[in-house]
């Protein structure tokens, strides 16, 4: 304390004063209006995520109804040469059913009654013969899948002629709505009617089966090595400042790597799954490895030091008692990177999964494209009829995605054990 | 015999070693037990079991690895020695085309012959095959026995079996970490030599400095000068991932974080968090699909409307408006971490002094934790310009040097993708273009990568 005269002029602050309080008026309107910033930004994000699901929503659930309009099929005085009693599978193929439902269509909607419904409506014919062959010997109700004008003008997106042909059929009484069943059964095709993601699905499943073959052993083993062993050397500097560099690449230059790699180099099939797989594991490798290292990291050295103590070697000490315990943190992060490689579609097209594929892969060598890449394909169709198809994609895509993070999420939170 | 048996064969192999050597031991520390020594046996019977199996199988299923490889060779020489190959052309590639066929006809993935003159072979590849296949499993067979009988003499009460085992673990996983290096080199070496081809062709100072990107015309045969300047692409990439998505994420970010650390209830932080993770955990497609479908149109229209002449339906402003949305949670979760490493000590003395809580932040909070906020914005930065699906579906293909952000622009990342999917001639400047654009982008995350985390890291030392 200094021993100076205290200067006269230096008063207390009067709060009290109309200045001091407007000031501090002031100043709790800026807090406010901070405040009020930060909850509008919160709110901001929140209100682009609702906008983007509820498009989806939108657009994509109607991809999961298709139009379909009643025909009553006279069987006995069709020209099918079918028995009832030996109805094969060869026996359909050759029945001549394609040309018969159009003459159908035509008897019972109008001379443009095979314009109204979809190329493929005989299969429908042939699905309800298949199920009950006693069919054929009455006249049958069968509902056939519209054609995609149609469709799209009772969902209320199409040409005037086609929306003039809806009425007419409306009040004829014979159209309805119903489940898309080939949404989820087909591949991709040409006619938005009668595409499906079954074979893109499986694409996926194939795909992420090769991914976590390779990732996940090798990512356990590199963070079991990292934490566990590795000496302090450059040697395992190199290691780790790879493992965070390739942690932070573009997704796209691993894409790269696969095509001059894999496919230029080794000459491994191209479009197929196991490339696909191959070059998503190099990408979730990383996010395996980080996870994991954060997990055995979390297991606290009295476990290893109890291990020790009574006599288990290194090895045994890592996989008997500090593996178990880092295990489903390791799962975590694993559900984590996959659900990541799930979504990915720029490396898949940089090794030539955009081909059109109609026909589900059978292994893992098969020309295969994945659910991701399929939306993408689809969003570059000029059809009216693919944008329901792409956003119903979507959904099933953000499903999936939201199953994995939540499993990730329970595991967290059921297995997570706090040491202190 | 086929592949599937032979490797059913080897593990049956192994598991019966495994058994064995494992009976064998337990009989070692049974004996040594009723002679009262207990530490005569060293490792216990399941490694004694472990080492013996992997003698057995490993030098076996290394042998056929290596056969695999060799011996189609092998089968084609021996088929060019049958008096039926006489009739093949001279003609390397014909030749090379007769005998694939005839390799898949024999082999079942074809199912009849487009060239009849592969039809004669098909019988020599198929005996050769067969021949070679024997052999190579006769071999496999061999080696498998020899292997596990070597290993199962070698065991003793004292033999240190488990020391030899854990050896081979500890390789293995020395092994599976090199990957990560190994994988490294490969994108480096890729890229290198791939763009050491192009520049081969095109001078690296035009493709730098060059104003002028149209690719296509390089193609159609009218040269390679000023063909490929990427200048153009250089200005999209940071016009649309630097400029326009920043504009967007940092402040939502920078506030979200202040608001969801600082002011909010934990209720409201618990559902606001996870709803900001689903907004990260989004695929990029979907994110694309919604900026063209969506948001691209919409702003085309509001740009007529308030009158800005050529506005695109692939706006650079759509596909950085929602790469900027998602980038939010990057860096509100950076933010978050940065304010968080700020000592309770500094927020608590500003409070005390009479702050309020937003002077409090603006004053102290953010100025402390600025460093960790750039690194963050930084690493942001590098995600936003490798990001590919939002700007492929969203941001157009034509290469303009605009700052008009209604205009169409174009990045490095859509040109990758337009220059390697369609036709492709490997060798063509047009494909190998690809690879150089990779390698710019590669170098520029990289280095925005490492000085981020230089500058996250040296602040995290000043507080600690």
């Amino acid at each position: 304390m200094s021993s100076a005269p205290p200067s006269a002029e230096r008063l207390p602050t009067d709060w009290k004063s109309d200045a001091m309080q407007r000031r501090i008026a002031r100043r709790y309107a800026s807090e406010r209006r901070f405040k009020a910033a930060g909850l509008l930004a919160v709110l901001l994000s929140a209100a682009f995520l609702a906008f983007l699901l509820v498009t989806m929503m939108g657009n994509g659930l109607r991809g999961f109804t298709r139009t379909e309009i009643a025909v009553s099929v006279d069987f006995p005085a069709s020209p099918l040469k079918l028995d009832p009693a030996a109805v094969t599978d060869r026996a359909l193929a050759e029945a001549g059913l394609p040309t018969m439902t159009g003459a159908v269509a035509e008897k019972a909607l109008g001379p443009d009654g095979d314009d109204l419904i979809a190329p493929t409506a005989w299969l429908a014919i042939r699905d309800a013969i298949k199920d009950d062959p006693t069919i054929l010997r009455r006249t049958a109700t069968i509902r056939l899948p519209a054609a995609t004008a149609i469709d799209l003008a009772n969902k209320g997106k199409g040409t005037p002629e086609a929306e003039a042909a809806v009425e007419r059929l409306k009040q004829a009484g014979v159209l309805s709505t119903g489940f898309n069943a080939t949404f989820l059964s087909s591949s991709d095709g040409t006619d938005p009617t009668q595409v499906g993601i079954w074979g893109a699905f499986k694409g996926s499943l194939l795909t992420m089966l090769v991914t976590l073959l390779l990732s996940f052993p090798i990512g356990v083993a590199t963070a079991l090595y990292l934490e566990e062993y590795a000496p302090k050397t450059w040697w395992t500097d190199i290691i780790e400042v790879s493992i965070n560099n390739l942690a932070a690449v573009p997704s796209i230059i691993f894409g790269l790597l696969g095509l001059s790699i894999f496919l230029n180099f080794l000459h491994l099939p191209r479009s197929a799954a196991l490339v696909g797989g191959m070059t998503l594991a190099l990408m979730t490798m990383p996010v395996i490895v980080i996870a994991g290292r954060n997990a055995i990291k979390a297991v606290p050295p009295s476990i290893r030091d109890a291990a020790l103590g009574i006599g288990a070697s290194p090895v045994q000490v890592v996989f008997q008692h500090v593996l178990p315990l880092a295990l489903p943190g390791i799962l975590t992060g694993t559900i984590i990177g996959m659900a990541r490689a799930l979504g990915e579609t720029a490396p898949l097209l940089m090794i030539g999964m955009r081909a059109f594929i109609a026909t589900p892969p059978g292994g893992v060598t098969d020309p295969a494209t994945v659910l991701p890449v399929q939306i993408f394909l689809w969003s570059d169709e000029v059809s009216k009829g693919f944008v329901e198809k792409t956003s119903a994609a979507i959904i099933v895509l953000l499903v999936f995605l939201l199953a994995m993070n939540g499993l990730a999420i329970y595991l967290r939170n059921k297995f997570e054990r706090r040491w202190s | 015999m086929t592949g599937p048996a032979i490797l059913l064969l080897l593990a049956g192999l192994g598991a019966i070693a495994w058994v064995s050597a494992r009976a064998r031991a337990i009989r070692f520390q049974t004996a040594a037990r009723a002679s009262g020594r207990r530490d005569a046996v060293h490792s216990l019977p399941g490694f004694h079991g472990w080492y013996v199996a992997l003698w057995a199988v490993a030098p076996a299923a290394l042998f056929l690895g290596v056969w695999a490889n060799v011996s189609p060779g092998l089968v084609t020489q021996s088929v060019l020695t049958d008096p039926a190959a006489r009739a093949l052309p001279a003609d390397g590639f014909a030749r090379s085309a007769i005998l694939g066929e005839a390799r898949a006809i024999a082999n079942g993935d074809q199912a009849a012959a487009f060239n009849p003159a592969s039809e004669p072979l098909v019988q020599p590849y198929r005996e050769a095959g067969s021949r070679y296949g024997m052999a190579g499993a006769a071999l496999a067979l061999v080696l498998a026995f020899a292997g596990g009988a070597y290993a199962f003499t070698r065991i003793r009460a004292d033999f240190r079996a488990r020391t030899r085992v854990e050896r081979l673990v500890m390789a293995l996983l020395l092994l599976a970490s090199l990957l990560a290096i190994v994988t490294t080199l490969g994108i480096v070496a890729s890229l290198l030599w791939e763009s050491f081809r192009f520049f081969s062709m095109v001078n690296p100072v035009d493709f730098l400095f060059g104003l002028k990107w149209s690719p296509q015309s390089a193609a159609m045969g009218y040269g390679n000068d000023d063909a490929f300047g990427a200048v153009p692409l250089f200005w999209g990439t940071i016009f649309i991932g630097a400029i326009i998505a920043m504009i967007v994420a940092i402040p939502l970010g920078l506030m979200s974080a202040v608001y969801l650390t600082q002011y909010a209830s934990p209720t409201v932080r618990r559902w606001m968090k996870p709803m900001l993770e689903v907004l990260a955990g989004v695929p990029t497609v979907v994110y694309g699909y919604f900026a063209a479908l969506t948001v691209a149109p919409a702003l085309r229209d509001l740009a007529a409307a308030i009158g800005i002449s050529g506005a695109s339906s692939e706006s650079a402003l759509a596909a950085g408006l929602v790469m900027g949305v998602m980038i939010i949670p990057f860096v509100s979760s950076m933010a978050d971490d940065s304010i968080a490493a700020v000592p309770q000590s500094m927020r608590d003395g500003s409070l005390a002094m009479g702050a309020t809580t937003s002077e409090t932040i603006r004053r102290v909070l953010i100025p402390a934790a600025l460093p960790g906020v750039v690194g963050g914005v930084l690493l942001a930065v590098s995600r936003a310009i490798g990001e590919t699906m939002i700007v492929v579906m969203a941001a157009g293909l034509a290469a303009n040097l605009t700052l008009n952000p209604f205009a169409s622009v174009t990045t490095v990342t859509t040109q990758i993708v337009q220059l390697l999917t369609g036709d492709q001639e490997f060798d063509s400047a047009k494909t190998l273009a690809a690879f150089a654009l990779g390698l710019v982008l590669f170098i520029v995350t990289l280095l925005l990568n490492i000085v981020a985390l230089r500058v996250v890291k040296k602040y995290r030392e000043a507080y600690e």
